[in-house]
């Protein structure tokens, strides 16, 4: 008798191993090559952070779509004043957090509160600064109203440091983070992985992964193998130049998508000779983008010919202003009374892009008879020298933020840039709603930026992922840096 | 004896005072804002000012040298600017996979080079002699992070025994942590033994011409008992100068390595915190790597007045 239970026991053993072998994988690891320095999305601007939780654990308001659209989350709905003022939001309801706690109106007042607050340390308190008073309705519905129209106020809304946290873990979420999303999190072996699980009281559409693991693969070079050996399915952000080691294997889909990285070569308009225009348009001239592109992103990424990612609805296509003519680059450095050249230094931060790309440019600058000393950084000394002291002459460095070509109105910023004609469209764009009139402020802006050769605009940073081709639902491109699970499965 | 030690432990004690300020004014003349990397590019400067305040990088140089001494002589390392979590936490973290893969490296290293060297050495000049030596040079020369790709490709991806890279934890098991030290520790292993095994030679070849040596042949002891006891022994204490000085490396210097199989070890630990300008986890770190080297020199010593008698009555 015994021994029968054991063989039906091993049977029954065999054939659930066999059936749970034609139903499809539920679990995936990610490999990312960053580890977040915590898990708090409202507290610090490292994009690793939003790379593992946004739209996975923790959800806004409003949230940022595959493509750049604005798309509702825990508010199901909104109706904005006719002065643009007043956003009344619905919310969502039998919403839970990860600890059971639930969501309401209150959650929304405190985070928005706690963002905008006098000590806030949110990397984008910027995001913010419009919001007059958040008040809560009743417990499904929140008003929020402004100082004044802000035509970005929704998108503002979808950015991961604009998260919706309770109150009761907001302290700790550094460390273990609470949110309202489809995937809870459970552990963090910290410089090895993140793991995220399935959350079974999530309000929305279930997702199809059960467990998401995000392993922290530093090495450009050691990403290659971990997928070959099947360890990791996924690399959302690939380096560019180990492509072609898996570009011909059936195994793996190659997906190449756009970035909101302007890559630029960033110069400093104040410090002589730079301040003359003609110098700064001799260096556009000077430029052979298509040459930068394959040197530094391995011949991936689009040319840009101002502040506006390709992929935008308000993109203007500006690259046949300046194009690669080095008669007419030393023409104008002739014009310039520097017919005979000058020397300068070009400072460059770690990434590849700006290193590789800092020796072309500097061969390329050569030409003309700009003679440049090319000097490494690390990240913080750029920081440090460049960002905030603005002690250098060029720089190249990728502006990865989403529609941020206000960066160029603000004061005492890096570049030294001070147009009033161009500081008063973007004052007029922040006023404005409507997107027809938007697209066309948004043109204007481009266009000044291009003729007064602010800076080199180089290319638009690609989005290079790599992973199993069974896998679906990754993004394509990234309007921000997040890797969205919620619509990723197997298939066979 | 006692005199040699009291003498060896002053030394230690005065190094480790001037290896505090070392190393704390270094991080400090430093360029870089741990606030403003935190931050990002968007946040204004009064927002990084307030955070800079928070973490109290505001406070008077001297005050904060003095606060971190205080706090490491009463086992307090701080808290990471980063992780906000206390830096023994990291710490104890990243040992659980540093120091098991140093010692396995170590190990493996001494069980290669030893014997290498001692077969070298009893055939010094001829064919034996030059293969293993070959062999070694090549061993140093090989850049270990090629040497490393080279192991993954055959043994993680072509033969699949172990994992490419990564460490699961010991939680895990037993086991499958070992397996996933097991790589990174020959890629670490091979050029130190390499290195080893060339000392130990030479080591040897000095110590077998000596006139001692020729008498305990002459007196009828066989080759093998000469090498084994006499030779041996003597030829030690360059041998473990050298493996002092590599378990140091291992233990913090292994930063190539633990990126290649993506390994959470102290090396990376480090180089993150300087990216980051985590300088509370740098200082505190790069101290407790002060007292491991003196500890482990104060070891080999002790262990060269085990080996020799006579350092034990030098005064």
């Amino acid at each position: 008798m015994k021994m029968w239970k054991a063989i039906l026991a091993a049977a029954a053993l065999a054939l659930a191993a066999s059936t749970s072998a034609f139903a499809a994988r539920t679990d995936l690891v990610i490999g990312i090559p960053l580890e977040p320095p915590h898990l708090d999305p409202t507290a610090g601007a490292a994009a690793a952070i939003d790379e593992v939780l946004y739209a996975n654990v923790f959800e806004g308001l409003t949230r940022i779509g595959p493509n750049g659209e604005v798309l509702p989350d825990l508010a199901e709905s909104w109706a904005i004043s006719d002065d643009g003022k007043v956003y009344t939001f619905k919310l969502h309801t039998g919403v839970k957090f990860h600890d059971g706690s639930d969501f309401d109106a209150g959650d929304v007042k405190f985070s928005l509160d706690r963002a905008r607050a006098d000590n806030s340390v949110n990397a984008q308190k910027g995001l913010f600064a419009a919001i007059d008073t958040v008040e809560v309705v009743d417990p499904a519905t929140v008003k929020v109203t402004l100082k004044n129209p802000q035509g970005s106020f929704l998108y503002n809304l979808g950015w991961g440091d604009a998260v919706i946290v309770a109150p009761e873990s907001a302290e700790t979420n550094k460390e273990k983070p609470i949110g309202t999303g489809p995937f809870k999190f459970q552990s963090w072996a910290k410089g090895s992985s993140i793991t995220l699980v399935k959350s079974d009281n999530y309000w929305g559409a279930p997702v199809s992964l059960d467990k998401a693991e995000f392993r922290i693969v530093p090495d450009a070079a050691a990403a290659v193998p971990a997928l070959l050996s099947g360890d990791i399915q996924a690399f959302p952000f690939f380096d560019p130049d180990s492509v072609a080691q898996v570009k011909d294997d059936p195994r793996f889909k190659v997906v190449i998508g756009a970035t909101e990285g302007e890559t630029i070569l960033a110069i400093n308009n104040k410090k002589p000779p730079f301040d003359k225009l003609e110098v700064r348009q001799a260096i556009s001239f000077a430029l052979d983008r298509k040459a930068i592109i394959d040197g530094a992103s391995a011949g991936l990424g689009v040319p840009i010919g101002s502040h506006m990612s390709p992929a935008s609805k308000a993109y203007v296509d500006l690259t046949g202003l300046y194009p690669h003519n080095v008669d007419k680059a030393k023409e104008l450095l002739k014009q310039a009374g520097l017919e005979n050249g000058f020397k300068a230094t070009l400072k460059l931060p770690p990434p590849s892009y700006a290193r590789l790309g800092g020796e072309i440019i500097a061969s390329e600058l050569r030409d003309v008879g700009i003679d440049l000393e090319i000097i490494p950084v690390e990240w913080a000394q750029w920081l440090d020298q460049v960002f905030t002291k603005k002690d250098y002459d060029l720089t190249i460095v990728s502006h990865t933020e989403p529609n941020d070509i206000d960066i160029y109105s603000r004061k005492d910023y890096y570049f030294n840039y001070d147009n009033p004609a161009f500081d008063k469209i973007i004052a007029e764009l922040n006023l404005t709603s409507d997107d027809a009139k938007r697209k066309t402020l948004l043109g204007e802006a481009q266009k000044i930026l291009a003729d007064d050769a602010v800076v080199g605009f180089l290319y638009e940073l690609p989005k290079v992922g790599v992973w199993d081709a069974k896998l679906q639902g990754l993004w394509e491109n990234a309007p921000i840096q997040a890797n969205d699970l919620t619509k990723v499965k197997w298939t066979d | 004896m006692t005199a040699y030690l009291l003498k060896r432990l002053a030394i230690a004690i005065a190094t480790l005072i001037l290896a505090s300020m070392v190393v704390f004014a270094v991080l400090e003349i430093l360029p870089g804002d741990p606030a403003r990397l935190m931050l990002g590019l968007n946040a204004s400067a009064e927002q990084v000012e307030l955070l800079r305040n928070q973490m109290g990088l505001n406070a008077p140089l001297v005050l904060r040298y003095l606060n971190w001494v205080g706090g490491l002589l009463s086992l307090d390392f701080g808290r990471s600017y980063t992780y906000s979590v206390p830096v023994i936490d990291l710490v104890r973290e990243r040992m659980a996979v540093s120091l098991p893969l140093a010692l396995i490296a170590l190990a493996l290293s001494t069980i290669i080079a030893i014997p290498v060297g001692l077969y070298s050495a009893s055939r010094r000049g001829r064919a034996g002699d030059s293969i293993a030596m070959g062999a070694a040079q090549l061993g140093v020369a090989i850049p270990n992070f090629w040497f490393a790709l080279m192991l993954i490709y055959l043994f993680a991806v072509w033969l699949r025994l172990v994992p490419a890279g990564g460490f699961p934890g010991w939680s895990a098991g037993v086991w499958p942590a070992l397996k996933s030290l097991l790589l990174p520790a020959v890629a670490l292993a091979l050029p130190q033994a390499a290195i080893l095994a060339r000392v130990a030679r030479s080591a040897l070849i000095e110590v077998l011409n000596e006139d001692y040596i020729r008498t305990a042949r002459a007196k009828g002891l066989p080759y093998r008992a000469v090498l084994w006891r006499h030779a041996l022994r003597n030829a030690m204490i360059p041998v473990l100068t050298i493996l002092g000085l590599q378990f140091a490396f291992l233990l913090a210097g292994t930063i190539i390595i633990e990126n290649v199989f993506y390994l959470p070890g102290l090396g990376r630990l480090v180089f993150q915190a300087i990216t980051q300008r985590d300088l509370i986890v740098v200082e505190s770190i790069v101290m407790l790597l002060v007292v491991a080297v003196i500890a482990v020199n104060l070891v080999v010593d002790i262990s060269y007045a085990i080996v020799d008698p006579r350092l034990r009555h030098r005064q």
